[in-house]
């Protein structure tokens, strides 16, 4: 099926679209990161900010470098290892929650000097 | 397909025979079987740092995807030793009545990260860099929760796992511009290709910041007090030194191959850094009293130290880098000890709860003083001779600024190493610590750790024999 495949220059919609939307995605989930008060949304910024970066990798490896699969590769992987990370994550609030009744910021704030 | 080549991953698969054997062991172990566990797993992690300490030839598998350096066996041993240091002092931790039934899992997440960590050194590809990074950095986050019922430590563990995760989301949007520019992501290929557009410039700092981030370094930091004493102790001493350990290699490793044409840009950066770690977290190691804080931010002073060699970027540079943490090692590990025995047994943790330990406690309080001497680089011990080789190698290079500027921070650190000793050895004290009877694995590692730091320092082979494997790095 390789004619179906699309070169960049006919394909409709141009890098840069998706590399815009990524910026906005990655940018949005630092954003959240640093304004959200709990761990559960910074969490989700956080996640985020990787997809933005699979949505890179994926679109660069199709537009730039299709004769390879580096980048849809490493968007594989990356997806995987951020279901790890969420899961891990999501194991440690749950049991921080037990511990402190709360998720919000700041009243994770025993630590301090 | 041929899967022989995987067989040249000789160290990866000897760690992960010990995880699966001790996983087995802890699951299907009798009611007799789990007083001798630890010692089954001290004696098999033994027996792999012993049996993966000789170099071998250099070798590539995977088309470059995995390569293997001499120098490569040198620092896995470093952390080889380290992990096993670390298990014998957290001996008697695991035999406390809550946490026996945990004892396995301390162990595999422990060996878990330590995996991630061999992945992460002898990557030769990003893809492969990046799985070791996530599998030495989520495991650790677990570990740092180990202690499930205390507040600090789920708090701990909360701030761990988010800057871990934010900095390696901004890692990898780093890579994937480096893709972009490149369209490659092996060392060697990026390493020819790269030219220093702005775009690969951008790509190097939005990737440099995760490792900054592991490595501890000053703007990237403000994790490290909180979860260093947040965390077990055990955990803590393990963070900092064998965690650090390879995420300072594989900074060497990485600016020097693949990032080696933007040098002109890593160089200043690394100098800034280096010159705001060493200093800033000195002023705030001076007014730190929980001791667990005090070593948090004196070990990201020592990070600053290494960073010399890391900017120096020469053989001679990553000699005194491997040969740094293989002392800093020893030095803090046996500060580690101290500390955590002496809270294990007594629940004390500040500076002035150390007052008048030598009464009660003559040996540790040695123990003690010569590991602070020796992060604080007083002559006849090994911290005298890993400063002194990292300081030749940026001095090599004409950074005397630089050098000026961290030998003035190590009198200020002095001044905080010395507080410590002042307590054990001048201060007055009615009520001293209880005397304290160690268990004999925290006993022998103690015995190593001092042996390493009298003893390494006076023998010229150590260093010779890791500069001789730097060479063509």
């Amino acid at each position: 099926m390789g004619e179906s495949i699309l070169t960049a220059s006919q394909a409709y919609i141009p890098l840069e679209a998706y590399i815009l939307v990524s910026l906005i995605m990655f940018f949005a989930g630092v954003y959240g990161f640093l304004v959200r008060r709990s761990v559960l949304l910074m969490l989700i910024s956080v996640e985020l900010m990787l997809n933005a970066a699979d949505l890179n990798f994926a679109a660069i490896n199709r537009y730039l470098y299709p004769e390879h699969s580096e980048g849809f590769f490493f968007a594989l992987f990356t997806i995987a290892i951020a279901a790890c990370e969420t899961a891990v994550a999501i194991a440690i609030f749950i049991n921080a929650y037990r511990n402190l009744q709360s998720v919000k910021v700041n009243s994770i704030s025993t630590l301090k000097e | 397909m041929d899967y022989s080549s995987l067989l040249h991953m000789r160290e990866e698969l000897s760690l992960l025979g010990v995880m699966i054997v001790l996983l087995i062991y802890d699951i299907f172990k009798s009611e007799n079987g789990k007083t001798v566990f630890q010692i089954v797993a001290l004696l098999v992690v033994a027996a792999h740092t012993f049996a993966n300490i000789v170099p071998r030839d250099a070798f590539e598998i995977a088309g470059g995807m995995y390569t293997y350096k001499p120098i490569h066996t040198v620092l896995k041993s470093i952390l080889n030793i380290g992990t096993l240091i670390v298990f014998m002092q957290s001996y008697s931790f695991l035999e406390q009545p809550e946490n026996r039934i945990k004892k396995g899992e301390f162990y595999f997440l422990t060996l878990a990260t330590l995996l991630g960590m061999y992945v992460m050194i002898s990557a030769g590809h990003f893809l492969l860099f990046f799985i070791g990074l996530e599998m030495a950095s989520i495991p650790m986050a677990t570990l740092v929760v180990f202690d499930k019922y205390s507040r600090k430590s789920s708090e701990a563990g909360i701030k761990y796992i988010l800057s871990a995760v934010f900095a390696s989301g901004i890692s990898v949007y780093g890579l994937s511009f480096l893709y972009a520019s490149t369209g490659t992501l092996y060392f060697d290929d990026l390493a020819t290709i790269i030219t220093g557009t702005p775009l690969e410039i951008l790509a190097f700092v939005f990737f440099s910041a995760g490792l900054f981030f592991k490595i501890a370094l000053v703007p990237f930091h403000l994790w490290t007090a909180d979860v260093y004493e947040g965390a077990q102790t055990n955990i803590t001493s393990y963070l900092s030194v064998v965690s650090k350990g390879a995420a300072v290699f594989v900074l060497f490793t990485l600016s020097v191959k693949v990032f080696a044409p933007l040098a002109g840009q890593w160089k200043p950066l690394y100098y800034v850094l280096a010159v705001a770690s060493i200093t800033l977290a000195n002023l705030f190691a001076l007014r730190q009293q929980n001791l667990k804080r005090f070593l948090a931010f004196s070990s990201i002073s020592q990070a600053g130290y290494i960073m010399l060699a890391v900017i120096s970027g020469t053989p001679l540079g990553m000699a005194s880098l491997v040969y740094y943490v293989l002392v800093y090692l020893f030095s803090n590990l046996a500060a580690f000890g101290v500390v955590s025995v002496v809270e294990q047994h007594t629940g004390k943790l500040t500076i002035d709860d150390y007052n008048g330990l030598y009464r009660s406690n003559p040996r540790l309080s040695f123990v003690m003083m010569l590991s602070l001497f020796s992060l604080a680089g007083i002559p006849p011990f090994v911290g005298f001779f890993s400063k002194y080789f990292v300081f030749s190698a940026a001095a090599q290079q004409g950074l005397y600024v630089l050098v000026f500027i961290a030998l003035l921070n190590t009198i200020v650190s002095l001044f905080y190493y010395l507080k410590v000793i002042k307590a054990m050895f001048l201060t007055e004290n009615e009520t001293p610590a209880a005397s304290i009877r160690s268990s004999l694995p925290l006993r022998l590692s103690l015995i190593i750790c001092t042996a390493g730091i009298l003893i390494i320092g006076l023998l010229g082979t150590v260093f010779e024999t890791i500069g001789s494997m730097s060479f063509g790095l």
